[in-house]
């Protein structure tokens, strides 16, 4: 990958992220942040990555450590965010239709 | 696997984390977007391991990789389950710590290859150092965060004579090995950055209050993101750099958003424990007298007041009173009252917390007003029943420049004709700071576990 590939990815990417979040409202600041949160867990790739090229013991230690941290950011993240969100089931901005869904 | 099939899953999770994270920004759509955020990374998860090798190379450790991830399941998904949601934003330090510590040992161990073959290229070399400096400051100061939510330490801002020069020389430590460590390469200066780093995110966060804990918690949060970006570039992962960056530009929007939402400034959050001035513990407090009633009297109030606001917070949580303030705003509705429950922002430990809370209990969502519609309303209020919140509604935010919580909008509820305070005791809130409100004459307080004094309460009105 050429640097300046890299670059435009980057600042793409900056511009998406922004864009997502802009608009959202106040009662999702935690479940976002704890979303984001377990979206970075993805260093888990790059820990499998290490793990899978290691040879020496140091090396192979240190990742397969990595690769339990990575883990637990990730799936807890997800599970974590996703017992937030079941509180919100049925719960949009209109009444009525909380009503409905709420059973 | 074809390298062109890799590449195309690769992508493939990265457009479930845009979506993801556009999900979560809109209530109907959340849990779904949660869901294809978790998607996405599974199938990262289960591609990395049919990644295409060069000839010659091998898969190392494949068993020991399954068992790795088989043990954070194991830890991580039981933790996630079984917290109390009180305690969620302090999981969620653990979880963004982690997650810091893990980018760090990936960049160091990829250092530690790229170093087999000579010194790595320069570029290399930033990325690594980034990815370590960040890391390691981001999980050390998670672990400290997190500390300071499960009250393992004060919450109070932590500040030492010199502080500030201790911090600056510290940052100036891990810069300046950063710089050796990239001019000179080796397992030595790398070692020292590391340790520096940790020790720089431990002094960064002692300093914040507890009430400005989740803004640092999101800062960190966004900080990992981009680890995660600038190992994907050491690794040649556009993967990992697509999903750092995400996190890292919406992390930042976020914090300004929660910052904006309690009424501070970053800056402010971070460094205000160092510019404010020392608060003043005002020796007359003890001999001050209160107003104390009994649920009896709490109760007559609440009976013949026409419109009730309930303002709950952290208290009302960790007294698993919400069912008990759900029994008695239904008993009040019953008799005619007008109940609604004010909704602060920030009430609980995170912007928003207190909504999770209350829809655990099922309380309908059309009762929870949010500040700037309730604010105009509590004049005309009779009764306003604060349940174990004290910050939120301390009028030292508009009145005392200087204190912690200075410029936070807060719910007006003195303008309100009654006050009841349901406190466990005289001990300020979060933040530390003495509430002046509850020495007012139109304040009554009820002091008490808050579901034992509720639970008086509701039975005192049935009596009525």
């Amino acid at each position: 990958m050429t640097t300046m590939a890299v670059l435009t990815i980057f600042l793409l990417a900056i511009f998406v992220g922004f864009e997502v979040v802009s608009k959202v409202s106040t009662t999702l600041h935690t479940p976002l942040m704890s979303g984001a949160n377990a979206i970075h867990g993805i260093i888990l790739v790059g820990a499998i990555i290490v793990a899978d090229n290691a040879t020496s013991g140091l090396e192979t230690t240190l990742s397969i450590v990595a690769v339990v941290l990575a883990t637990i950011n990730m799936v807890g993240g997800f599970v974590v965010t996703d017992r937030m969100l079941e509180m919100f089931k049925g719960k949009p901005k209109t009444p009525k239709a909380s009503k409905e869904v709420a059973k | 696997m074809n390298q062109n099939i890799y590449d195309l899953l690769g992508l493939a999770s990265a457009v479930c984390f845009i979506l993801a994270l556009k999900g979560l920004s809109t209530p109907k759509t959340a849990r779904r977007g949660n869901l294809i955020g978790a998607a996405g990374a599974t199938i990262a998860t289960i591609v990395v391991f049919f990644a295409p090798k060069a000839a010659g190379q091998s898969h190392h450790n494949t068993i020991l990789i399954l068992a790795a991830i088989a043990f954070g399941v194991l830890v991580g998904v039981p933790a996630a389950r079984k917290i109390q949601m009180t305690q969620m934003p302090q999981l969620v330090a653990l979880f963004n710590g982690v997650g810091g510590g893990a980018a760090a040992l990936v960049a160091t161990v990829e250092y530690l290859n790229l170093s087999k073959d000579g010194k790595p290229s320069a570029a290399n070399l930033v990325a690594t150092v980034f990815t370590v400096i960040v890391g390691c400051t981001s999980f050390s100061g998670s672990v400290i965060t997190f500390m300071k939510l499960q009250e393992l330490m004060t919450t109070r801002p932590v500040v030492f004579p010199g502080g500030r020069f201790v911090i600056a020389a510290t940052l100036a430590g891990v810069l300046g090995t950063g710089g050796w460590v990239i001019a000179s390469g080796g397992n030595t200066p790398l070692l020292v950055m590391g340790g520096l780093a940790l020790l720089f995110g431990i002094l960064f966060v002692l300093p914040v209050g507890g009430a400005d804990v989740p803004i640092v918690i999101s800062l960190l949060n966004a900080f990992t993101g981009l680890t995660v970006a600038a190992s994907g570039y050491v690794l040649q992962s556009t993967l990992l750099i697509v999903a750092g960056t995400l996190v890292g530009a919406s992390g930042t929007i976020l914090t300004r958003l929660m910052a904006a939402a309690m009424g501070r400034s970053l800056f402010g959050t971070l460094f205000g424990a160092f510019t404010a001035k020392p608060q003043e513990v005002s020796a007359a407090g003890e001999a001050r007298s209160v107003k104390s009633g009994s649920p009896d009297d709490v109760a007559i109030l609440l009976n013949y007041a026409q419109r009730v606001v309930i303002v709950p917070g952290f208290g009302l949580a960790v007294a698993q009173a919400q069912h008990t303030v759900r029994e008695l705003a239904d008993l009040l509705a019953a008799k005619g009252v007008d109940v609604a429950y004010g909704i602060h922002p920030v009430a609980g430990r995170m912007p928003g917390h207190m909504n999770v809370l209350l829809a655990e209990a099922s309380v309908p969502y059309e009762q929870l007003v949010e500040m700037d519609e309730v604010n105009p309303t509590f004049p005309q209020t009779d009764v306003v029943l604060v349940v174990g919140a004290n910050d939120v509604v301390n009028p030292a935010a508009k009145t005392t420049p200087g204190c912690p919580i200075y410029g936070m909008p807060i719910l007006d509820v003195a303008e309100a004709g009654n006050v009841i305070f349901l406190k466990r005791s005289m001990r300020p809130g979060f933040a530390g700071i003495e509430n002046e409100l509850l020495y007012d004459p139109k304040t009554t307080l009820l002091f008490g576990d808050a579901k034992d004094s509720l639970t008086k309460v509701v039975s005192a009105l049935k009596a009525l």
